[in-house]
């Protein structure tokens, strides 16, 4: 079976902004239809996924180990970390909600880096091994990226809500801060990631083959 | 990368191969840096304090405060290794770092109700801390012992520390106010026993400005309770305030005599006194002892009774006891008393100048009482009160007394004795009972009663023959009155006849007297007879 040739052996381009298929042997990089500038995969896709996800990781270390939350009950000031509170509620007893938050404040990020770093590894070493996959993982990781705001989202709800003056207020912690930074950093690592990269390299007739 | 592949398109040339997105990661490792730095500067050094109990003790919960500012926070609490107490690990801040000091103290804070008031309320919602208090030591250490209580004075503020000693701590407590004029000015912060356990060592606080009022000739009494005086001027109750009378308090000033002195330093020793009239009184001076031995029960001179001298407390007594005599088979008591020649005031030292006395040398204060001995100075036991019998030294001179030997060298002095006014009284009374005992009263009866029989006799001979005739020679003499009585009526014959005499006799006169008034003016007429031209009648005058 012949496989049509590629795009880049027509030496052609899509537009990103109208989608029209351009010839870029010509010496204008731009779309001759809207002039947006033509870029065959998406720019610097892999140093900008590794920079954002390094970022991501820098600023996972603080998110996990500095309170996120200042509760003032009746007069004493607790500080909570979320590790402290999924142990908190693992050892009251409330094991779903510990393990809800577990997933949603820890496993979800720890996943993404994962995944994350395993689309980079191979897409940097062109491997043809389990692409279909790879590329499901990658919209996975894109799909669970809007969720993950879920403990930023509390903070600032509760904070907000909880101001009883003496009797008891919640505030935000620098923790948040960075936690709501390693979600903003894993998404734009996740923006970045260009898929196209997985199907790069070695033709992928070996998949057909098999 | 793709530009590679298009070898015709114009390559936008950047400066440096590196992608610019790189910065992100950078500047998040410096944030995360910084905060690990930030974090590694704020760190303090980590303590253990260890308490008697974990009461209020939580690990990430309970804070460490000083001035009510977070300087740490309990990171653990355990048992200690003896189960005897149980240990605490503070982190301290950075900024705490110099509550890490060989002298700090720590101690829990927690709702405390006292006499003196309540403390720590907050802590009934918040839950406890631990309160902290920074040392001045430059020793660094990082185990220390929690305070059970809080401190009462803390390192920073201003005044002074005293201590007092006294005889034994009396009502007073650990907070138990000082005043000063009855103003509170500071407040006593701890106290322990004597090294040789005979007496309490308690630290007091002034707080300043008050404490320039301490002068060295200040003199700290006990202010506690009631002071209740029943004097000539009637009852007088005297306390400092009402808390004082609850948990105790002391009080301080300055005798009437006092001249400014000199402010006292920081930790200097004030002797504390049972009142304020004891410690008010001219200073003690040099005591010294006597030793008096009296030969008779002492019943009612008690330890501590006083010793006065011509009627100046000057003494007390200090100890009362039974002796033998091997001499004389009899118990006599010693009775041992400290005196305070000083006390005498201006006397003393008017006798020191007179006497030329040294007071130092002992063999001289010998010399000077046999000098009063031989003028006749005793001791006597005298009831200082008649209901209860309570009796008192009394040193005084007696100058008719027996000359008694005096060793001027011995120490303690040994002062002669009289006995006492009441016992003399008894003496008195015992010997006239004696003389009275020594009396025949038996012969004296037998005689009383023979003269009582013959003058029995004589009664009834008196009655048997003179009283008959007495009786007659009573008859006889109304029978005279009755004789005189008539002869003397108004109507008698004879009082008749010396009425009619009586005229006569005034007639005669009357006649008398115109005769001599006749011939007084005419005496011729002796010889011539009374002239015929003049009547008689004429005559009269």
């Amino acid at each position: 079976m012949k496989t049509p040739p590629l795009a880049k052996d027509l030496k052609l381009c899509l537009c990103h902004g109208c989608g029209k298929t351009c010839d870029v042997s010509k010496p204008t990089h731009h779309c001759d239809r809207c002039g947006a500038p033509l870029h065959a995969r998406k720019t610097d896709a892999i140093a900008r996924c590794w920079a954002f996800l390094i970022a991501a990781l820098v600023f996972y270390v603080p998110a996990n180990l500095l309170p996120v939350m200042h509760t003032v009950m009746a007069g004493s000031g607790v500080d909570s970390t979320i590790a402290g509170g999924v142990l908190e509620f693992w050892e009251s007893g409330a094991w779903d909600i510990a393990l809800i938050i577990f997933i949603a404040s820890i496993g979800v990020p720890a996943i993404k880096f994962l995944a994350l770093g395993l689309l980079l590894i191979t897409a940097q070493r062109k491997s043809n091994w389990a692409r279909r996959q790879r590329s499901q993982l990658y919209r996975f990781v894109e799909l669970i990226g809007y969720w993950s705001m879920l403990d930023v989202l509390v903070v600032a709800l509760v904070a907000s809500l909880v101001q009883m003056q003496e009797l008891g207020t919640i505030e935000p912690r620098a923790g948040i801060l960075f936690f709501g930074m390693v979600v903003v950093m894993t998404m734009l690592a996740a923006m970045s990631y260009d898929p196209r990269l997985i199907w790069e390299g070695e033709p992928e007739t070996d998949k057909e083959d098999v | 990368m793709q530009d590679d592949n298009v070898e015709t398109a114009p390559i936008k040339s950047r400066r440096w191969n590196v992608s610019l997105v790189w910065i992100v990661p950078v500047v998040a490792i410096l944030v995360g840096a910084s905060l690990v730095v930030r974090n590694w500067m704020q760190e303090g050094p980590t303590i253990t304090i260890t308490f008697r109990t974990g009461d209020g003790l939580t690990a990430h919960k309970t804070q460490v405060k000083y001035r009510n500012v977070l300087i740490g926070e309990v990171t653990a609490v355990e048992l200690a290794k003896d189960k005897k107490s149980v240990s605490a690990k503070v982190q301290l801040s950075k900024e705490a770092e110099t509550f890490a000091r060989s002298d700090s103290t720590f101690w829990v804070v927690k709702p405390r109700i006292g006499a003196g008031g309540v403390t720590g309320l907050d802590t009934l919602l918040s839950g406890s801390f631990i309160g902290a208090d920074a040392g001045q030591s430059s020793e660094v250490k990082d185990t220390f012992k929690g305070l059970e209580s809080p401190p009462p004075v803390t390192y920073g503020e201003s005044g002074k520390r005293f201590t007092l000693y006294a005889k034994d701590l009396g009502s007073l407590d650990i907070g138990s106010p000082i005043y000063y004029r009855k103003i509170p000015v500071g407040q006593v912060i701890s106290y322990a026993l004597d090294k040789d356990g005979k007496g309490v060592n308690i630290e007091i606080f002034v707080d300043a400005p008050n404490d320039g009022f301490v002068t060295a000739d200040t003199r700290f009494w006990n202010a506690s309770g009631i002071d209740v005086d029943v004097g000539a001027n009637g009852l007088k109750v005297n306390t400092e305030s009402l808390s004082s009378m609850l948990i105790g308090g002391l009080a301080f000033g300055e005798p009437e005599t006092s001249t400014g002195d000199a402010v006292a330093t920081e930790g200097a020793r004030f002797d504390l006194f049972a009142d304020s009239q004891a410690a008010l009184a001219p200073p003690n001076g040099k005591s010294q002892t006597i030793v008096m031995r009296f030969d008779q029960a002492m019943r009612g001179l008690s330890v501590g009774a006083p010793v006065e001298f011509m009627g100046v407390d000057f003494g007390r007594v200090t100890s009362v006891q039974l002796d033998f005599d091997p001499v004389k088979r009899s118990f006599p008591v010693m009775v041992e008393a400290v005196i305070y020649p000083e006390r005498m005031g201006p006397a003393h030292a008017k006798m020191i100048s007179a006497m030329d006395h040294a007071p130092e040398d002992q063999r001289a204060v010998g010399e000077l009482i046999a000098i009063f001995v031989k003028h006749g100075l005793r001791a006597q036991a005298r009831s200082g009160n008649l209901l209860t019998g309570q009796l008192y030294v009394s040193l005084d001179f007696y100058p008719n007394v027996k000359e008694v030997p005096f060793d001027p060298g011995k120490y303690p002095i040994m002062m002669p004795t009289t006995p006492g006014s009441l016992e003399k009284v008894q003496e008195q009374f015992q010997a006239l009972v004696d003389k009275f005992s020594k009396l025949p009263v038996d012969k004296i009866a037998n005689n009383l009663d023979a003269s009582l029989n013959a003058l029995h006799k004589s009664i009834n001979q008196f009655n048997d023959k003179t009283l008959p005739n007495i009786d007659n020679t009573l008859t006889k003499m109304t029978a005279t009155v009755q004789i005189a009585n008539q002869a003397l009526s108004e109507d008698s014959p004879q009082r008749e006849q010396l009425k009619e005499s009586l005229d006569e006799i005034q007639r005669v006169s009357r006649s008398l007297r115109d005769l001599s008034d006749y011939l007084g003016r005419h005496p011729e007429s002796l010889i011539r007879g009374r002239p015929k031209s003049k009547e008689a009648t004429s005559l009269e005058p």
